[in-house]
């Protein structure tokens, strides 16, 4: 296991930064998309991608990679970022973002992008496809471990539920799912719209072992993915507490921005931000 | 003629068996020779005909429970680690309960799975309506990637299975519950993607799928005796279609008339009109369950409730060449 120095945080912290950034350009280059979710998540998706995930950008399909799925697809942007930050193809594609003839969906398509495990966008599929996934690796003796990114509106989905008492009946521990549990879905607050709550106790009933954290520090997102590894016959849940929108103050916590893309002005207002905090 | 001759002897079979039973003998044949073979079920084991398999193999068995939605997803991912998986459960609740999961995991994904669902049609018998999948050949249709097979009997099935575990990409395979008769050659090689010529008609032809194949032969037999030359086409893949030997049957007759024990609306009668309305005109008469729900009785009852017999058959040939 790989053990998380200050100066790694420090990195990755910075990453992060710029992470946010590459969204927030391609997100107004194509003028429609999710910001709230995609800046929610790139915490954690930059922990995963930068110092957790053993994968090879060289070689997309290395059999002992570990595995992503986006099942909150919908964050495309992020995904698409941390892929091309990795180096899975030329930053400069992130332009053609949701535009005619690009492999840059509006929702992620596996056929069409390297590193793209699976092809997500209608919520709630993708932690059964990650609990297929962790079977295959266990049946071919890999240890290789599969991270699944669910949003916490999606888990109003009933097949959310389904995977998540078979990931605890075959005792999927190579399994680390987490939750962006940013508190807002498309018609507002989640606790308004359908409840999810209690979340932690939801997940320790299915028989998964659960991780609360502050989804914003980096250190916590990192300590919790060391942990999560040596769990063992139990598939483990990181409850992510996020601020839809982080980063930037004018898409913070507001629902809005779920499914809107920035103006120039909101772009060029956000950018200074992240440039501020990125110098300081 | 060649093949007249050969149907003449395969009706007179006097075994039936249940396409169900074929596909369980085929998987645990399959799981023999082969260890990249996984199988998937929701709790139906048993009637589905996996459970041999699941016994044999246990650790590449995986029981999901009363869960479609959950069975696709997961058979999804065991895909994309190399594995063959096969998942099955009864025909309305694989294709209707887990639609989506099929389009958007499977088919956009273009990933290597097998739904082999069992149980489908109005033989379904006394379980009624809501258990008789009668639109499940139109839900995988419309789907991009998907190919659609139909077994005849259970020769037909044993050969379907193995085919399609070389094949790669989404396969939807129908079978049934009833025991039904043989009816395809022993010789008989299946090909994804190509339909069987029994008897090409010069008066009618008659294009049938899956169980009614064996109704449709025996109208042959009577409306031959009658003076009329009906042809019998099994069409066993219903996507993609095998529209050159349709086409042929239809520019040799008068009339083509499609047999399928599924709605008339979206299935076998569907694509046959889609595919002919473009490219040749001719009358067509489409039998099969006319926009209405199944009912519970016997499977032969049902079988004349719905207009579904030889006779039926016959008439149906007989008023569309008049």
């Amino acid at each position: 296991m790989k053990t998380s120095n200050t100066k790694d945080i420090e990195f990755l912290k910075k990453q992060a930064n710029s992470v946010r950034i590459e969204i927030l350009k391609m997100l107004a280059e194509a003028g429609s998309g999710h910001t709230g979710g995609s800046l929610s998540a790139a915490d954690i998706a930059t922990a995963l991608y930068f110092y957790k995930m053993r994968h090879n950008p060289k070689d997309p399909l290395w059999k002992e990679r570990d595995r992503f799925v986006l099942s909150k697809g919908h964050a495309a942007p992020l995904l698409y970022t941390v892929l091309a930050l990795s180096g899975y193809f030329d930053p400069s594609l992130l332009k053609t973002l949701r535009k005619i003839g690009s492999p840059l969906q509006g929702h992620p398509c596996s056929k069409m992008l390297p590193g793209i495990e699976i092809s997500t966008g209608s919520l709630g599929q993708g932690l059964s496809i990650a609990n297929g996934i962790a079977l295959g690796l266990k049946m071919d003796k890999l240890d290789s471990r599969v991270y699944c990114l669910l949003g916490d509106g999606e888990t109003q989905e009933g097949q959310v539920w389904e995977a998540a008492m078979s990931a605890s009946h075959y005792n999927l521990d190579n399994m680390c799912a987490i939750i962006d549990n940013n508190g807002l879905q498309i018609d507002g607050h989640c606790c308004d719209v359908m409840t999810i709550e209690p979340i932690i106790e939801k997940w320790q009933a299915f028989g998964w072992n659960v991780i609360d954290i502050d989804g914003h520090n980096m250190q916590a997102i990192v300590n919790a993915l060391d942990a999560a590894e040596t769990i063992k016959d139990k598939p483990t849940m990181i409850v992510a507490r996020t601020v839809k929108g982080k980063g930037v103050s004018i898409f913070e916590g507001k629902a809005k921005y779920h499914g809107l893309a920035p103006t120039s002005d909101e772009l060029a207002k956000a950018l200074e931000e992240l440039g501020q905090k990125e110098s300081a | 003629m060649k093949n007249t001759e050969a149907v003449k002897n395969e009706i007179n079979r006097s075994e039936q068996h249940a396409t169900r039973d074929a596909y369980g003998a085929a998987l645990l044949a399959l799981g023999k020779k082969r260890n990249d073979i996984v199988v998937l079920d929701a709790d139906l084991s048993g009637s589905t005909k996996t459970a041999s398999f699941a016994k044999a193999f246990p650790e590449r068995f995986f029981n999901m429970g009363v869960s479609e939605q959950d069975l696709i997803g997961t058979a999804g991912g065991l895909s994309l680690t190399g594995k063959i998986p096969f998942a099955s459960t009864f025909a309305i609740f694989e294709t209707g309960r887990a639609w989506e999961q099929i389009r958007q995991t499977l088919c956009y994904s273009h990933l290597n799975v097998k739904l082999v669902a069992t149980h489908s049609g109005i033989t379904v018998a006394e379980d009624g309506a809501s258990h008789q999948a009668i639109e499940d050949i139109a839900l995988m249709r419309v789907l991009p990637n998907m190919t659609v097979i139909v077994p005849a009997d259970s020769i037909e099935t044993t050969k379907a299975i193995e085919a399609v575990t070389d094949f790669n990409g989404p396969v939807y395979v129908r079978l049934g519950r009833a025991k039904v008769p043989a009816v395809m050659p022993d010789a008989y090689k299946f090909e994804i993607g190509k339909a069987y010529t029994f008897h090409l008609g010069k008066d009618a032809n008659i294009i049938a799928t899956g169980i009614m194949v064996s109704p449709s032969l025996k109208a042959m037999e009577i409306l031959k005796k009658q003076g009329i030359d009906a042809g019998v086409i099994n069409v066993s893949t219903i996507k993609p279609l095998d529209t050159e030997t349709i086409l042929k049957a239809a520019k040799r007759s008068k009339l083509i008339v499609t047999v399928e024990e599924h709605s008339i609306i979206g299935g076998l009668g569907g694509a046959v009109c889609e595919f002919l309305s473009e490219n040749h005109q001719i009358p067509v008469k489409r039998m099969g369950i006319r926009d209405t729900f199944g009912c519970s009785g016997s499977s032969d009852e049902l079988m004349k409730l719905y207009g579904l017999t030889a006779d039926d058959i016959v008439k149906t040939v007989k008023q569309g060449l008049e």
